[in-house]
């Protein structure tokens, strides 16, 4: 990583004031993204925020209204064929043909690509992937998680330079998520650059940089630590049994932005730390509660985030 | 739970008609189809084809053969057009399909005739299609008895009686027997084709976008050209079985002569077959789920089907029926499939037939390429 930036590679993604309508919906307003190479970007956003249409922004599917910059160092707006050539885009549903076997489906992607050698890199794929004994099957009959499999081994296939991921993982059990991302480490390692979309904080924790984006705008990017530090979110975690009653009465405390249980834990967060405290203040003496300080967790973040968004689509 | 629960009914009901209404298509295939058809069966449809373009080889100049071209006219079945110079020039009009029928008047025809020697008025009519014609040729006995009544006065009166002053000589041409299927049966294939042809790219394509591939697809490094070409290729393989089906079956089961040329056939096949996938694909840009393109397929077939000529003779028709059905890459396939099979039709008789089709075919494939884009927006 230090030799990297000693040389500092122009990065793979440089996108600025991207926007896009549909109809008179702004789907996507003013973004700009900036990946280096190797790393792992985060997306992170509601349902609806635009995360889909940047993606399809960065790799030619879509034209930007506006707004300009490079994928790969080529231009967006105009090289698109090209871009799609270095790209590797896994859609949000599963999209390879389901009345196709797994090696017919990587064939058929191969030859998309014009690959020279196809047997030897579709056999690489499923054997990287453990798919080789499936070979067979038709991709309609796979379960959640080895579609999964199966999408990123096409999506790798012709060694791309950029991997975009729409929610990769969605609907996808945790043993299997968590395999795949150590796939996606493993490719990052090797030199990809991977941009992600997920709704899920501990995958979010797995990126190296993360960006987070609510009714098309770009509301906060960086390291997690950094994303969360930058907030300025400050956050009290109260310990102990039966909170319920407690949580509905700190809703709506001054001070108290957000009231969640999570068992036996109660997080309560605000942008003072001071009127918190007083806030919490009727709770702190009891012995049967415990009143910490503590950091925000990404979802506290992140919630915070997009309560404070407009939307835009009211 | 048991019994019927009126409430439960009224929810499902309400909930039908909520979906009837929201989805635009099959509520305008409601409305439509009922009107299409009152317009096409009620309007556009009629059994007894009159002013049948009719072409004259008059080799006698007299009053007589003018007579006897005039009550032709004036019956409403023919409909005499210019005068034709010779035999050849008959043909040739026939073998096109200018003309349905072609009457010559024999040289020494008013000799004879005034000998009382009963001169030969030959009738031939393109009996490729029996139903456009029968009429018209059972209203010729009757004309050639009383046409030339008012001329024969005075000595000639006694020509009047029995048996008919002039011997009617009717020749159906490419299918002497009128048997209807020669006709049908070389006409199934371009319905057949229209019909799986347009359906099977509409629902391919829409298939592709319902299940969400259409997005990967365009993700990859591809041409709309190439995979608008790709995906009908394989299509023209099945038409082509499809037509061997139907020939086959034309000769072995049914009869059907097969005078022309199979390869020229072939040939035309390629461009009816592309112009049918290429309203396929266009419908299959337009429409949201397979249920649409499905519709869509059925609004362009029903017109094919009745306008074309294939179920009911294309003169039949009024003229805003005629126009519409020129348009229709049917119409022309049907004559020249007829025209091939039933009339050993070579290159030059089809070629004013073929112009249109590939006209279609380009039009068609022009507006596909242009509703279906590289990018999603």
């Amino acid at each position: 990583m230090t030799a990297a930036a000693l040389a500092t590679p122009p990065p793979v993604i440089d996108v600025r004031g991207l926007v896009k309508r549909f109809g008179d919906k702004l789907v996507v307003n003013d973004v700009s993204i900036r990946v280096a190479a190797g790393t792992i970007y985060g997306f992170l956003g509601p349902n609806g925020s635009g995360k889909t249409t940047t993606i399809r922004l960065l790799c030619g599917l879509l034209t930007p209204d506006s707004g300009e910059g490079t994928c790969l160092g080529l231009d967006i707006r105009t090289q698109s064929a090209a871009i799609k050539r270095q790209v590797g885009y896994m859609t949000q549903k599963f999209s390879f043909w389901e009345d196709l076997s797994i090696a017919e489906n990587l064939d058929f992607v191969a030859r998309m690509y014009g690959l020279s050698d196809r047997r030897r890199r579709v056999d690489g794929a499923l054997e990287r992937l453990g798919l080789a004994n499936r070979r067979r099957q038709l991709a309609g009959e796979l379960s959640g998680g080895w579609k999964q499999r199966l999408a990123l081994a096409a999506c790798i296939l012709h060694e791309p330079k950029l991997l975009l991921l729409d929610e990769p993982t969605a609907g996808v059990d945790p043993k299997a998520r968590r395999e795949f991302w150590d796939e996606i480490h493993r490719l990052a390692a090797d030199g990809l650059t991977v941009l992600v979309s997920t709704h899920y904080m501990d995958e979010a924790e797995r990126c190296h940089e993360i960006a987070y984006i609510a009714y098309g705008t770009l509301m906060t990017h960086g390291p997690v630590e950094r994303v969360i530090a930058e907030s300025g979110l400050r956050t009290r975690v109260v310990a102990g049994a039966d909170l319920g009653p407690v949580a509905t009465a700190l809703t709506g405390q001054p001070g108290v932005e957000m009231v969640a249980v999570f068992g036996s834990r109660l997080h309560v967060s605000g942008m003072n730390g001071a009127a918190l405290d007083a806030a919490l203040k009727p709770w702190a003496g009891r012995t049967d509660l415990r009143v910490t300080a503590a950091d925000p967790t990404l979802e506290d973040v992140f919630i915070h985030l997009m309560n404070r968004s407009t939307d835009n689509f009211q | 739970m048991g019994g019927l629960s009126f409430s439960r009914l009224l929810a499902v009901m309400v909930k039908e008609l909520i979906q009837m209404r929201r989805d635009r298509l099959t509520f305008a295939m409601m409305v439509g189809v009922p009107i299409l058809q009152l317009i096409l069966f009620g309007f556009a449809i009629n059994a007894d084809p009159k002013r049948l373009p009719t072409a004259v080889l008059t080799a006698d100049v007299s009053p007589f053969a003018r007579s006897l071209v005039a009550a032709l006219g004036n019956s409403g079945y023919f409909d005499i057009g210019r005068a034709v110079s010779g035999e050849a020039e008959l043909d040739r009009l026939l073998a096109t399909g200018q003309v349905q029928f072609a009457i010559t008047i024999p040289a020494g025809f008013s000799r004879d005739l005034q000998r009382g020697e009963r001169p030969v008025l030959l009738v031939e009519a393109d009996a490729t299609d029996p139903a456009a014609t029968s009429n018209a040729l059972s209203a010729l006995s009757v004309i050639a008895r009383q046409a030339l009544d008012p001329d024969l006065v005075g000595p000639l009166a006694a020509l009047r009686s029995t048996p008919d002053p002039i011997e009617l000589r009717v020749h159906r041409r490419y299918n002497p027997e009128g048997i209807t299927q020669y006709n049908v049966v070389p006409g199934l294939m371009g319905v057949v084709l229209t019909m799986t042809m347009v359906m099977m790219t509409a629902l391919a394509v829409t298939r592709e976008r319902e299940r969400g591939t259409m997005e990967n697809l365009l993700a990859m490094p591809v041409r709309p050209f190439e995979v608008m070409l790709g995906k009908i290729v394989p299509f023209i393989g099945v038409g082509y079985v499809q037509v061997l089906l139907i020939v086959g079956a034309a000769r072995l089961l049914f009869g059907v002569p097969i005078v022309g040329s199979l390869l020229l056939l072939s040939a035309v096949l390629v461009v009816f077959i592309a112009a049918n996938l290429a309203v396929g694909f266009t419908f299959s840009t337009l429409a949201k789920n397979q249920l649409q393109a499905m519709q869509m397929s059925f609004f362009f077939f029903l017109p094919s089907m009745l306008l074309s000529g294939f179920m009911f003779p294309f003169r039949g028709m009024p003229g805003w029926a005629q126009a519409v059905g020129e348009i229709l890459p049917l119409t022309h396939f049907l004559r020249i499939v007829r025209g091939i099979l039933l009339k050993g039709n070579g290159f030059a008789d089809i070629v004013g037939e073929l112009a249109p089709l590939l006209a279609f075919l380009l039009v068609v494939t022009v507006v596909a390429l242009k509703r279906y884009r590289q990018t999603l927006d």
